[in-house]
């Protein structure tokens, strides 16, 4: 039952992810990654990190490709305005990344099965827990995350910002 | 529950996740895909985080590093976007190709 929903959404999320890089149309894209990030969600359900599956939902179905496909209407784009790649690159590209993956993936198979570690916790993936955590052990790699988000707060507005002087 | 499912399986699922990324990184000429695909990549190694903390080590530590991956990443992205504005502004294109400003 739960290999054969795994092996469902591992499906979907490859697909999806084949349906980013190729489709013509960057709409299409954010749509196509955006199914991809539930298949995923979906993946962190079944390792036992639900807290994570809901921020993944929150943070980038939610926020980030909002932001995506808010730039992509603001910049009017569309797959006529969508430059070509010559041939030889898509060859080039899916060479290097084949090849790579080729290599990766032969030397995992090689490796013995490693069995899922048991006496598990099973309530350790939700939120009281997590948070226990995260402001005790992990309080200073927090505080700096937030000193991060002020950073790129300060930077986006400046780099936003119409200069007076070259415009 | 989760014993049907060897580890390798899940290796294999973000190995192509990465490298359908990389491929896409490599291949479009349009830098909001192109930031897509980075999107795609970050998630490929989050996934092996999660799985390997769920398999080798059952603690918390996976999930807090994919955790503030996932700020990273978020804060990434709109720094990245202010960019891709602000070159938009100049050179009325999101082609990297012809932002050449730089070029010798």
């Amino acid at each position: 039952m739960i290999a054969s929903v795994f092996y469902f959404l591992s499906f979907v999320s490859i697909f999806f992810a084949v349906m980013v890089v190729v489709s013509k149309n960057p709409v299409h894209s954010v749509l196509y990654l955006i199914l991809t990030f539930f298949s995923i969600a979906g993946h962190y359900l079944l390792l036992n990190a639900q807290f994570l599956a809901l921020v993944h939902i929150v943070v980038y179905a939610g926020a980030i490709m909002v932001l995506f496909l808010f730039v992509i209407m603001l910049l009017n784009l569309n797959a006529a305005t969508e430059p070509v790649k010559s041939s030889l690159m898509k060859f080039a590209g899916a060479i290097a990344g084949g090849s790579l993956m080729l290599v990766l993936i032969a030397v995992l198979s090689k490796i013995n099965s490693i069995q899922p570690a048991h006496e598990v916790n099973t309530q350790i993936g939700l939120i009281k827990n997590l948070g226990k955590i995260l402001f005790t052990e992990y309080n200073l790699p927090f505080e700096v995350a937030s000193i991060l988000f002020l950073v790129a707060m300060i930077g986006t507005v400046i780099l936003a910002k119409k200069n007076p002087h070259t415009s | 529950m989760i014993e049907q499912i060897p580890l390798t399986h899940i290796l294999f699922l973000s190995t192509a996740l990465f490298f359908i990324g990389a491929y896409g990184f490599l291949t479009r000429r349009n830098m909001i895909t192109m930031l897509m695909s980075v999107e795609l990549i970050l998630n490929s190694v989050n996934i092996n985080l999660v799985a390997f903390n769920r398999y080798l080590h059952p603690n918390i530590d996976g999930a807090i590093f994919t955790l503030f991956i996932i700020t990273i990443a978020a804060a990434e992205a709109a720094v990245a976007i202010a960019i891709i504005i602000s070159l938009y502004r100049k050179i009325k294109s999101i082609d990297p190709e012809q932002a050449d400003e730089l070029k010798f």
